[in-house]
C-alpha cells in the first residue's frame, strides 16, 4: 500500500556567512493514514524544519537540496499515484492548495498562526473558503461545527471572539479546529503542547487522538518531550543532528531501544524507577557545531557504549534495517549483525 | 544542637495584586496571585512546590527573596544557629541587607539572568565585593573555588555570558547563589528551558552542592517527576493556595486531594507499554482575578458536591504529616502512581 506520504533522503541545508548548516541531513520515513509518528530530538536536531519542508515554507537561507517528499494522490478510480512535494514551485498554485487542504501544520503557539485583528471564525472561514467551493453560511456552521468538535464551548458566541480573547488551551484548540476543518490527510504538529500545563496536555492530546480516530489524518508529531511522545506515537523517529538515529514502533523503542543515544535520553528523565535523589545519567559534551561535517556517525565522542570504535566515526551514515518496523543507524551494532 | 527551629516558615502568605483601570487608575479588583500558603521547610531540607502556570509559585519564591511585600502572612527566616529569627514579610531594606546573603535565586531564564556585558569573573565577584567578603587575591581564589564547584574551569572567567551553552550558563548562575554561602537558594523551574540529558547534569550539580554543603532547596518547577526525584516534601498548589502537602513518597502513593491524582495521572508516561488511567479535567486551570467561590477546584473536580461551591475547604492534616485541603480527602480513595499506572 502507497504510503499517505513518503519522505525520501531530504536533505535541508542552511547556507550561512560562517558555512553549511545541515539541519536536515538524509532523512526518511513514510506517514500512514491513521498513524501518527512521533520525532522526537534535542533542541537543535532539525524537527521544526522536517516540518517544515513538508509544507514547503523552509525560511532563506534554508533550502531543500536534495530528497523526495511524496504524497498520495488518490485519483478517480485508477491506481493511487505520488506527486514530489520537493518539485513544485512553494509559491505556485499547486503548491498553496496542498498547504492546508492535504497538509496543515499547527505549532506550539498558536498567536503565530492566527492574525490578531480577526476573529477566530473569519480566519476558519477564510480557511475553508480558500480550498472549498461554499457560501458565507455554510462556512459559518462548518467553523461553528469544528470549534464544537475540538472542544470549545459555546461555539455559537466563541466563534466571534479575537484569539487573545481565549485562554492558551482554548487557542491551542482553535488552531487545531482551523487546521482540520478542510479535512486534511496529513497534520504536521511542531510541539502544540509544550506551552501548556499538563492538566491542558493531557486534555489536547486526547483530543488529538479522537480527531485521528474521527478523521483518519496522519499525524506526524513533533516534540522534544519522551513523555509526550510516547502517548501520541504509534512510531517514533529519534533524530539527532539532522539525522535519524532510531525508528521503531513506540513499544519497541521504549522498552527496548538499541540506539545508544536513545538509551542515554531515555535515562537521562527521572522515572519511578529511578532511586529518589541519586544522580541521572547524562549526556556529556554538547551537540556539534552544525556547520561540521560528519561522515560517521554524529554521537561518536559522545556515546559512552562505543569504546571509540574507529568504524563509528568512519563508516558512512546509514540506516540499517535491523528488525521487522526497526531502523538503526549505529555502525557498531548493524555491522557487526 | 536542635534542629527544632525551623530554617524558613511561611504562615498564611498572600499577595493581592491590585486591578486598575481608568485615567484614575481606580482599583477595581485584585489578582490574587497568592492567598493563604503556609510550609515550613528545616535546615538542609529540600521542598518542592508544584503547580500549573499562574498558581503563584514566582510570587511565593518572591515574597520569600523580599522582592514582593506580602499583602498579608508571615515568613519567618532563621539566619543560623543563636541567631534570632525574622519576619521577611516585614522586614526593611537595612535589615534586609544582612540577611540577603543567606537566601539566594536561580532562575529558569540563564539568557536573562546574567549580565550580557559582565565576564564570568565579574559576574562571581560581585556579590563577594558588594557584600565586602574579600578582596584581591582571596577574592581570585573564592571566585576560582566556585567556578571549579558548578563544574566550569578556570579559563571560563575570562568569557562573556553568550559563549556559553544554556546549561553552562545556568551552572554561572547556580555559582553565583553559591558565592555568599547562603543557607537557602530558592531555584525557580532552573531546569524549565533546558533539554533533558542538560537538566538531569543540573539535577546532579545541585544535588552534589547539597550533599557538599548542606545548603536547604525550595525548588520550584512544573515538571512532577523533577520534583519527585529533587524533593523530599512536596507542596501542590492551585490558583494561590496549598491544596495538598507532604513527604515525596506518600504523596505519589497515596494523594488526597482530587487535584494531585489528577496531577499524577496526566504526567506523559515513557512507557506506553504500561496500561494508564488518565483523568481528563475539563475547562482550564481558575483565574485567580476571579477565583471560583468555595473550593478552587470545584469547577474541574470530579468528585465534587454541592458543599464544594459554597465552603472553602481548610488545608488540614488528614493523616500525620499530610495535609490536604479537600471537603472529602478523608473518604475518598483516590489512585496513587501504582493504580494510576503513573510511572514518575
Ligand atoms: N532560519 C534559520 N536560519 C539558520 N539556521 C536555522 C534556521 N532555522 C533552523 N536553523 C538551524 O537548523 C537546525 C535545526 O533547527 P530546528 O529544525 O529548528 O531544530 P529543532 O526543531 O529540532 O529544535 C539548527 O541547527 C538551527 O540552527
Ligand atoms: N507583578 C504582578 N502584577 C500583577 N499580577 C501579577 C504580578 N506577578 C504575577 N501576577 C499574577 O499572579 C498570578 C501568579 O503568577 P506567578 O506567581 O508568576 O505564577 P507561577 O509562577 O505559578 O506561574 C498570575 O495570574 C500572574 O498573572
Ligand atoms: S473540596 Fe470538593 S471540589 Fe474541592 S477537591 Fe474536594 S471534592 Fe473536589
Ligand atoms: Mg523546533
Ligand atoms: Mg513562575
Amino acid at each position: 500500500m502507497v504510503p499517505v506520504l513518503q519522505v525520501e533522503n531530504l536533505r535541508v541545508h542552511f547556507f550561512l556567512d560562517e558555512g553549511v548548516v545541515r539541519a536536515v541531513d538524509g532523512v526518511s520515513f513514510s506517514l500512514e493514514a491513521g498513524k501518527t509518528l512521533g520525532i522526537v530530538g534535542e533542541s537543535g536536531s532539525g524537527k521544526s524544519v522536517i516540518g517544515l519542508s513538508i509544507l514547503s515554507i523552509v525560511p532563506a537561507p534554508g533550502r531543500i537540496v536534495d530528497g523526495r517528499i511524496l504524497l498520495r494522490v488518490d485519483g478517480t478510480g485508477s491506481e493511487p499515484s505520488q506527486v514530489d512535494l520537493v518539485k513544485l514551485n512553494p509559491s505556485g498554485p499547486e503548491a498553496r492548495a496542498l498547504r492546508g487542504h492535504d497538509v496543515a501544520m499547527i505549532f506550539q503557539e498558536p498567536m503565530n498562526s492566527f492574525s490578531p485583528v480577526h476573529s477566530i471564525g473569519s480566519q476558519i472561514m477564510e480557511a475553508l473558503k480558500l480550498h472549498t467551493d461554499v457560501s458565507r453560511h455554510e462556512a459559518r456552521n462548518r467553523a461553528i461545527e469544528m470549534l464544537r468538535k475540538v472542544g470549545i464551548p459555546q461555539p455559537e458566541r466563541r466563534i466571534d471572539v479575537y484569539p487573545h480573547e481565549l485562554s492558551g488551551g482554548m487557542r491551542q484548540r482553535a488552531m487545531i479546529a482551523m487546521a482540520l476543518v478542510c479535512n486534511p490527510r496529513i497534520l504536521i504538529a511542531d510541539e502544540p503542547t509544550t506551552a501548556l500545563d499538563v492538566t491542558v496536555q493531557a486534555q489536547i492530546l486526547d483530543l488529538l487522538r479522537s480527531l485521528q480516530e474521527e478523521f483518519g489524518m496522519a499525524i506526524l508529531f513533533i516534540s522534544h518531550n519522551l513523555g509526550v511522545i510516547a502517548e501520541i506515537s504509534h512510531d517514533v523517529l529519534v533524530v539527532y543532528f539532522g539525522r535519524v538515529m532510531e525508528h521503531a514502533p513506540v513499544d519497541v523503542l521504549f522498552s527496548e531501544a538499541l540506539h545508544p543515544y536513545t538509551r542515554a535520553l531515555l535515562k537521562s528523565v527521572p522515572g519511578i524507577d529511578t532511586p529518589v535523589r541519586n544522580y541521572l545519567a547524562t549526556i556529556e559534551g554538547t551537540l556539534p557545531d552544525p556547520s561540521t561535517q560528519i561522515p560517521g556517525c554524529p554521537f561518536f565522542g559522545r556515546c559512552t557504549e562505543c569504546e571509540g570504535l574507529t568504524i563509528c566515526r568512519d563508516e558512512p551514515y546509514e540506516l540499517t534495517k535491523v528488525a521487522d518496523h526497526h531502523y538503526l543507524a549505529c555502525p557498531r551494532l548493524c555491522i557487526r549483525s | 544542637m536542635s534542629q527544632s527551629e525551623p530554617l524558613l516558615q511561611v504562615v498564611d502568605l498572600k499577595k493581592h495584586f491590585p486591578i486598575h483601570r481608568g485615567v484614575f487608575r481606580k482599583v477595581v479588583g485584585a489578582v490574587r496571585a497568592v492567598d493563604g500558603v503556609s510550609f515550613s521547610m528545616d535546615p538542609g531540607d529540600t521542598l518542592g512546590i508544584v503547580g500549573e502556570s499562574g498558581c503563584g509559585k514566582t510570587t511565593v519564591a518572591r515574597m520569600i527573596m523580599a522582592a514582593y511585600r506580602p499583602t498579608s502572612g508571615e515568613i519567618w527566616f532563621h539566619p543560623s544557629n543563636g541567631e534570632p529569627r525574622v519576619d521577611l514579610a516585614q522586614i526593611g531594606h537595612a535589615a534586609m541587607r544582612s540577611i540577603r546573603p543567606h537566601i539566594q535565586m536561580v532562575f529558569q531564564d540563564p539568557f536573562a539572568s546574567l549580565n550580557p556585558r559582565m565576564t564570568v569573573r565579574q559576574i562571581l565577584a560581585e556579590p563577594l565585593v558588594v557584600n565586602k567578603v574579600c578582596r584581591g587575591r582571596e577574592l581570585e581564589d573564592r571566585v576560582r573555588e566556585l567556578v571549579e564547584l558548578v563544574g566550569l574551569k578556570i579559563q571560563h572567567l575570562n568569557r562573556y555570558p553568550h559563549a556559553f551553552s544554556g546549561g553552562q550558563r545556568q551552572r554561572i548562575s547556580i555559582a553565583r547563589a553559591l558565592a555568599l554561602y547562603p543557607r537557602l537558594i530558592v531555584a525557580d523551574e532552573p531546569t524549565s528551558a533546558l533539554d533533558v540529558s542538560v537538566q538531569a547534569q543540573i539535577v546532579n550539580l545541585c544535588l552534589e552542592i547539597q550533599d557538599r554543603l548542606g545548603l536547604a532547596y525550595l525548588f520550584i518547577s512544573h515538571d512532577l517527576g523533577l520534583v519527585r526525584h529533587f524533593s523530599r516534601k512536596i507542596v501542590i498548589m492551585y490558583v494561590g493556595k496549598v491544596v495538598e502537602q507532604a513527604l515525596a513518597q506518600p504523596l505519589f502513593a497515596r494523594p488526597l486531594h482530587p487535584y494531585t491524582e489528577a496531577l499524577l495521572s496526566n504526567v506523559p508516561s515513557t512507557r506506553p507499554s504500561r496500561s494508564t488511567h488518565k483523568i481528563i479535567l475539563r475547562g482550564d486551570p481558575a483565574d485567580p482575578i476571579n477565583p471560583p467561590s468555595g473550593c478552587p477546584f470545584h469547577p474541574r473536580c470530579l468528585y465534587a458536591q454541592t458543599v464544594c461551591a459554597e465552603v472553602v475547604p481548610p488545608l488540614e492534616e488528614v493523616e500525620p504529616g499530610h495535609l490536604a485541603a479537600c471537603h472529602f480527602a478523608d473518604t475518598l480513595h483516590l489512585m496513587g502512581c501504582d493504580a494510576l499506572g503513573c510511572v514518575i
